[in-house]
């Protein structure tokens, strides 16, 4: 095994390691959700995806064998961290704010977060329409 | 000891630090959707070291477990964020 593509590997693990550590920091450390929101992002696409490239570049050139789950793994981790984002900001708004202290959408319709259904939720702190009495 | 050995230490510690910040979010947190970013971001760590694990030990047999950590913490966080929206998982 080269020396050069050891310090490859160990660089990407090095950086992936400094962003998982920098993204959990930002979950502790920052002042609103919205903004803790944007902490743990960086671990999932740039911490979790330079461990996943330096361990298949790891098997690749030290072990002979070209693997490509960790390319799956990249791929799926990329696709769902921002369906997971948009989820919990819109339970955060849900939960937090009234729905006449946000902006209007701009096509004139509401937001579906306070849509048709919203008036199940369990914990409610949206003035929902009235309902009738069944 | 190698480069490589003192880059998965430094790696590893990383992210068994980066667990225990994310385990206090789970524990003090000032609202829900804090402890469901906290538990998402768990998983994600979760990945990154079983696949730090893999390296270490030279095999192969941990992607699929970090497959399923994904899958799972991607579809318990939908659930988490559906049942505060709605009250209901699959309506």
């Amino acid at each position: 095994m080269s020396i050069l593509t050891e310090i490859l590997v160990a660089a990407l693990l090095v950086t992936g390691g400094v962003f998982g550590l920098v993204g959990a920091w930002g979950l502790v450390r920052l002042p609103d959700m919205m903004t803790r929101l944007h902490g743990p992002t960086k671990a999932a696409t740039l911490g979790v995806g330079s461990v996943l490239i330096a361990s298949m570049l790891h098997f690749w050139l030290h072990h002979g064998i070209l693997s490509w789950h960790e390319l799956l793994i990249t791929i799926f981790v990329f696709i769902t961290s921002p369906i997971t984002g948009l989820f919990i900001a819109k339970a955060h708004m849900h939960l937090s704010w009234q729905q006449g202290e946000l902006p209007r959408p701009p096509s004139g319709v509401e937001w579906s977060t306070y849509g048709e259904g919203a008036e199940n939720s369990p914990i409610v702190t949206v003035e929902g329409p009235e309902k009738p009495c069944e | 000891m190698s480069i490589l050995n003192l880059a998965l230490m430094f790696a590893f510690g990383c992210f068994a630090l980066a667990q225990l910040l994310c385990l206090y979010r789970v524990m003090r947190a000032p609202g829900f959707s804090d402890r469901v970013l906290a538990l998402d971001t768990m998983a994600i760590n979760m990945i990154a070291l079983l696949t730090l694990f893999g390296i270490q030990r030279g095999t192969q047999v941990y992607f699929e477990a970090s497959m399923l950590f994904a899958l799972v913490g991607f579809i318990s966080t939908v659930a988490f964020a559906k049942f505060i929206l709605r009250g209901d998982v699959v309506e």
